[in-house]
């Protein structure tokens, strides 16, 4: 039933209440520790990882409506089941707490069957939400994975403000026939794990993988003060850590790989698209179109990392880059200035 | 449900459900921390603070309610609900009402204890 101990925190400022609480879990097999009021209780959830809450209401210092709202407030404690147990007065107290974010009201004196039942029923959901969170996490990124519990899945997509990478590996087609399917899976792994590292580390999330290339938003879902700076910050970070990646690819005796980065920055339209039962969260519009050519166009042009107008003037003064000719992209009326950093 | 201070079956079913060494040493802890409560629910009448009188109330309502006795729990409620009387000789009346009960009651806990 129980698979690992679960770790309760129990707060109230009786004496009576604590003891008695503390015993009937210890019963069940969990184990407990005891807080007097909420000030404490937020110390110890702030130490220590707790499975689960049983809160009092009347307490003084801090009572338990002040301590729902601080962990409705704390993204680290949003999976923390709470269980308020209270002999508090009035309906419309028991209302608030639910409204507050508690997952059950037990009234006291707290009755044995109904406690075990009420605990395991909210520790299941902890672990299923938690299984649910690390599943999402796999698939999507944390960025998404948050947005999806917060908000539920919903499609349909909203303006907004971001910068569009996208990055391939060159010539690895020609690559990959010259080295086995088993090392080229090895190679992508390797690949896709650097530059994630570098994109997640500067506020981005990938939102498309295809063979060897990835398209990468900032901006979205996760909001940044400037879009195009923390792009252009991870494109670097990804060409260097692809560089001490040769380093090491050279020592064993293989080849060198060069990837090539596009950046466009402006309004996009971001947001869940695909069907109810399979969905993706990616985002439209003519800047995920041009930073998709001005990857292209590294091969042209012979650059590592282009870039459009808008980004350019959104870089700091010494981020900036070369302008080079105009281009004239298909699907674009105007040629685009574009910028070699 | 009993007439006396006590409903004798709660004790037994927290006995049951807890261990009897337990529940009698819980019962010890009450007794222990009933005389301050309501002393606390004196001193809060008398410095006017509704909020300590509330939960000193609240306190004695909660744990009367843990062994079963109803009467007690019930003083103690309204006094919860009601805080305490700008007329001093109501409280005092009220206070004297809660002792008593709470004596009635303490004596027929330690009785159960003692069988």
């Amino acid at each position: 039933m129980i698979e690992q101990k679960a770790r309760l925190l129990i707060v109230d400022d009786n004496k009576v209440n604590r003891l008695l609480l503390s015993r009937s879990v210890e019963l069940l097999g969990y184990s407990a520790a005891v807080a007097e009021n909420g000030r404490i209780a937020m110390q110890l959830l702030g130490d220590e990882p707790f499975d689960l809450l049983l809160l009092d209401i009347e307490m003084p210092e801090m009572n338990g409506f002040e301590v729902l709202e601080e962990i409705r407030h704390d993204p680290s404690l949003s999976d923390l089941p709470v269980i308020v147990t209270s002999s508090v007065e009035g309906v419309e107290n028991i209302v608030r707490c639910i409204d507050l974010g508690a997952d059950d009201y037990l009234p006291k004196p707290v009755n044995q069957v109904l406690l075990q039942a009420r605990l395991s029923s909210s520790l299941e959901n902890k672990r299923l939400r938690v299984e649910q969170k690390q599943l999402l996490e796999k698939f999507a990124t944390t960025e998404v994975a948050q947005d999806l519990q917060k908000s539920g899945f919903s499609l349909g997509g909203k303006r907004v403000y971001a910068s569009v990478l996208f990055c391939d590996i060159r010539g690895f087609t020609a690559l990959s026939e010259s080295q086995s399917p088993e090392e080229t899976i090895e190679l992508l792994n390797i690949y896709y794990t650097l530059m994630f590292e570098a994109i997640d580390c500067h506020g981005g999330i990938v939102s498309l993988m295809i063979g060897d290339g990835l398209m990468a938003l900032f901006g979205t879902p996760r909001p940044l003060q400037n879009p195009a700076q923390s792009a252009v910050a991870a494109a670097r970070d990804m060409l260097a850590m692809i560089e001490e990646f040769n380093l090491e690819r050279v020592a064993n005796s293989n080849v060198e790989i060069k990837i090539g980065i596009g950046i466009a920055t402006g309004e996009v339209v971001a947001g869940y698209a695909g069907t109810q039962q399979r969905a993706t969260f990616t985002c439209i519009g003519d800047k995920v179109n041009l930073a998709s050519r001005l990857e292209a166009h590294t091969k042209v042009a012979g650059c590592e990392v282009l870039v459009d107008g808008v980004t350019q003037d959104a870089l700091r003064e010494h981020d900036r880059g070369k302008p080079i000719l105009q281009v004239s992209f298909k699907g674009f009326s105007d040629p685009v200035d574009i910028f070699s950093l | 449900m009993s007439d006396g201070p006590i409903d004798p079956s709660v004790f037994a079913e927290l006995a049951e459900a807890t261990g009897a060494e337990f529940a009698q040493e819980l019962l010890g802890t009450f007794l222990d921390e009933a005389s301050p409560l309501i002393d606390e629910l004196k001193d809060a009448a008398t410095a006017a603070d509704p909020d300590r009188y509330r939960r000193a109330a609240h306190s004695l309502k909660s744990n009367a309610q843990t062994f079963g006795a109803q009467a007690l729990a019930n003083l103690a409620r309204d006094l919860e609900i009601n805080g305490f009387s700008t007329d001093q000789n109501a409280n005092q009346m009220q206070h004297a009402a809660l002792v008593g009960e709470y004596e009635r009651a303490s004596s027929a806990l330690k009785a159960l204890t003692n069988d």
